[in-house]
């Protein structure tokens, strides 16, 4: 037992804990803006494919790991704008047409992979590059701390420091006002001049960067190349977690921690004699326990709001 | 006074054909509060959806200060300075009220939203109006009164100079209403135009300068508001343009079936929608409910069909108590409902006419086997009807979404008329349909009466209402404001006077008549 705290408790225990937050706070904070809008939006398990494999292609092409993390998430953005001419302009059900953009994900990536490279489910034949790791001056002297934050992937930065944009955009600008105007009443945003679709559509391609961001981590700083399903539900945790959060950004990161911690042990404990089975499903456990205490709290704020009104 | 708002010839002929406005002129004038009065479907909603530009006139020109305009959209209609409160709110609950305020035209420092400046501005103009609200707080914790108040800054904000306001007391207390025609008395002196849609006439008479009223889609009178009384407002604004004889025989009533004692109900934001009704309805008779939309008369059809909760009071059919059953247990008993939308509760739309006639009535014996439904005398019934009702149709399993207004409203009622039902609630049986098809509904509900069926009709159509009910109620705010034991004796101004609530009979008066 005391094995397994000491595993816990260590310092490559923490700093895997962010490297693993990283991809499931990006999708919760894609999950929290489309919310915000009032879209619905359930791509971002797809999104992160897409985005992963054009990160690894493409910089395997080019030979730049930059490139290829911008064309990866502009494909993320790209993928965002697609959802939002689907539902709104060709006026689909949002959630057949977020299905539809995660079977893509999940198909198309493993169809272009083969056409590509010839080889089935992985990209060990590209030499695709990888998005390197910060030392952050100062904080990378301090005991502990410094070994835990300093020397993550340059990702991992921006995702933290995104929840605090996403935070000021939303509740500190005039895009970000209209935003939540126009996801819980559009009709009030319609009547005073500002346009619906532009507004959801800005929502939902700033969703598809950050998706893009989790799915070029994926590939190109969380491993080095491309392998069917790599986001092994990340994209869904996301939604969970954004779900959580109550559509906060600044919440939706610590839920998003949650989830990380999880994942974590999860990893570490596979090194001890435990079966990998049990291990394995931590995440989607503690996933689920989160989910119902979540709905079990929402239920009570309900019953509690109803009684204070009667 | 100087004119600025004027329509000249306004056509509205909405893409399913009909007519909603005919040929409309309105002029409003600088610094007055002009009521635009009419019957529910009198096209006043219409006319004002134009003038927003949330509808465009199909002929006809709208002139702002002299200047012809073009209202394509809402934002024209603010370019142009006419902003509107509608009835339902445009507001965002979780922002607060100087978010609100200035949304559509966000002040900004550099990429920041400006607060600090929102709740200037607010402030600014509910000081220069009178109009004090809470800047800071959520909308979602204001009173209705302040919602509405927020509404009109926003609409000030933008450069109303013309406002809209579509039936602004129906949500408010009486104190409320009463600081809110304060507010608008100042706007007025300041020089604004306000243009008042009501169908209550004391506040019309309280509160305005001057009254349009409008019936059946035409401007039929526009008058100084000394000049008038509200019984001769009344009388413009009720009346048939062409009197439709429904022929029928007198009626011969028999025993009490339905009896409503002293029923109040509440809707979902806890207003009351009727208040201690009483009633009785006997077999052999057409029972007309009739009243301005919104005094309780659909409601006490939903009330006996138990599609809303009866607060106090009780309903029963033979003396037997039936407040508050199910739906189904009340449907078994023998009453039957043909529903205000027909669409809505009569209806499955993407299901086939022979669905739809079985719907309810899935249980019935004659339709189950023994494990299966019975699916060839669910057919037979099927075909019957359709060929009884005359439905136009390609046949059974045709999507009855396909059809057209009228032959829908046939099959709802085949299937409601066609289980011997002892009571039978009809709502707004000939809405929206044709000629031929109501001209055949009201046929068959003589017939049903003359069998010694009770029916309680509500309609918005006074040709309707006091040609086919026997007997008639009239609701006024959540009560019944008169009764009538004998319509054929009735004029449609004196029903007029009890509708807009002008004239009132007593209680007793009401009992006597009914009980006699």
């Amino acid at each position: 037992m005391d094995n397994i705290f000491d595993l816990i408790f260590s310092v490559p225990f923490m700093f895997s804990v962010l490297r693993l937050t990283t991809p499931i706070l990006l999708a919760t904070l894609s999950s929290v803006i489309s919310e915000r809008a009032g879209v619905g939006n359930i791509t971002m398990e797809g999104t992160m494919l897409i985005s992963a494999f054009v990160g690894v292609v493409v910089s395997a092409w080019t030979g730049s790991a930059w490139i290829g993390f911008l064309l990866a998430v502009l494909a993320g953005g790209a993928t965002g704008y697609l959802l939002s001419y689907i539902i709104f302009k060709m006026e689909v059900n949002e959630i057949l047409a977020g299905l539809s953009i995660n079977l893509i994900g999940s198909g198309g990536t493993v169809f272009l992979l083969y056409a590509l490279t010839g080889v089935r489910g992985i990209s060990s034949s590209l030499s695709s590059k990888v998005m390197p790791a910060v030392d952050i001056p100062m904080v990378k002297d301090i005991p502990v701390i410094g070994e835990v934050v300093s020397g993550q992937n340059v990702v991992t930065y921006l995702a933290f420091i995104s929840a605090f944009v996403i935070w000021f955009l939303l509740f500190r600008t005039k895009l970000g006002l209209r935003i939540r105007a126009v996801g819980e009443n559009p009709d009030a945003a319609k009547s005073v001049g500002i346009s619906v679709f532009r507004t959801k559509s800005i929502a939902l391609v700033i969703a598809g960067v950050l998706s893009g961001m989790g799915g070029a981590y994926m590939s190109m700083g969380y491993v080095s190349w491309f392998v069917k399903n790599i986001t092994a539900g990340r994209g869904w945790i996301g939604i969970a977690a954004a779900a959580m959060s109550g559509q906060h950004p600044i919440l939706g990161m610590l839920s998003a921690l949650l989830f990380g911690i999880a994942d974590s042990v999860s990893n570490t404990l596979q090194t001890i004699n435990l079966p990998s089975q049990l291990v394995l499903m931590i995440p989607y456990v503690v996933t689920l326990i989160a989910m119902c205490l979540y709905a079990w709290y929402a239920l009570k704020k309900k019953q509690n709001e109803k009684a204070s009104k009667a | 006074m100087d004119e600025i708002l004027r329509a000249e010839h306004i056509v509205k002929i909405y893409d399913n054909g009909v007519m909603a406005n005919k040929d409309i002129n309105f002029a409003a004038q600088k610094g007055e509060i002009h009521a635009i009065c009419g019957e529910n479907g009198a096209g006043k909603s219409t006319f004002m959806k134009m003038l927003y530009g949330i509808e465009q006139p199909s002929e006809g020109a709208i002139y702002v200060k002299g200047k012809e305009v073009h209202l394509t959209s809402s934002a024209k209609a603010i370019e142009c300075s006419i902003g509107m409160v509608h009835q339902h709110f445009m507001l965002v609950p979780s922002l607060t009220v100087a978010e609100n305020v200035v949304l559509g035209v966000e002040p900004q420092k550099g990429i920041r939203f400006d607060k600090k400046e929102a709740v200037r501005i607010t402030e600014e103009i509910a000081e220069k109006y009178n109009l004090p609200v809470p800047t800071n707080e959520k909308v979602e914790d204001i009173s209705v009164g302040m919602k509405q108040r927020v509404e009109i800054i926003k609409a000030l904000l933008k450069g109303a100079e013309i406002l809209i306001l579509d039936e602004p007391t129906t949500v408010l207390t009486p104190q409320e209403t009463d600081e809110l025609f304060e507010e608008l008395k100042h706007l007025r002196d300041e020089g604004h135009t306000i243009l008042f849609i009501s169908h209550k006439l004391y506040e019309v008479k309280k509160l305005c300068d001057r009254v349009s009223i409008m019936k059946n889609g035409r401007m039929v009178a526009t008058e100084n508001i000394s000049d008038v009384t509200e019984t001769d407002i009344s009388r413009l604004m009720v009346g048939r343009d062409v009197v439709e004889v429904i022929e029928k025989t007198k009626a011969d009533p028999k025993e009490t079936v339905l009896k409503v004692e002293n029923i109040t109900c509440k809707n979902s934001v806890g207003r009351k929608v009727l208040d201690k009704v009483s009633m009785r309805v006997r077999s052999g008779e057409i029972f007309g409910v009739a009243g301005v939309e919104g005094n309780g008369q659909h409601e006490v059809l939903e009330a006996i069909a138990s599609m809303c909760h009866v607060e106090s009071g009780s309903i029963s059919l033979y003396d037997k108590d039936i407040t508050n059953q199910s739906i189904r247990k009340i449907r078994d008993m023998g009453i039957t409902h043909i529903p205000e939308d027909r669409m809505v509760h009569g209806t499955a739309k993407k299901f086939s006419i022979m669905n739809n006639i079985l719907a309810g009535r899935h249980r019935a014996k004659k339709f189950t086997g023994k494990v299966l439904l019975n699916e060839r005398a669910i057919a037979e019934e099927a075909e019957y009807l359709i060929k009884e009702y005359r439905v136009k149709c390609s046949g059974k399993n045709q999507e009855i979404g396909m059809l057209s207004g009228g032959n829908i409203q046939k099959v709802v009622v085949a299937r409601e008329f066609s289980q011997d039902p002892k009571v039978i609630l009809v709502d707004q049986p000939s809405r929206g349909i044709d000629i031929g098809a109501a001209t055949f509904i009201r046929e068959k509900l003589v017939q049903l009466r003359d069998e010694g069926k009770a029916i309680i009709l509500n309609s918005a159509d006074l040709n309707e209402v006091l040609g086919l009910s026997d007997s008639l109620a009239v609701f006024y705010n959540g009560k019944i404001a008169a009764y009538f034991e004998d319509t054929s004796l009735l004029t449609e101004e004196e029903l007029g006077l009890y509708m807009l609530g002008v004239k009132k009979m007593d209680t007793a008066e009401i009992e006597r008549r009914m009980y006699a």
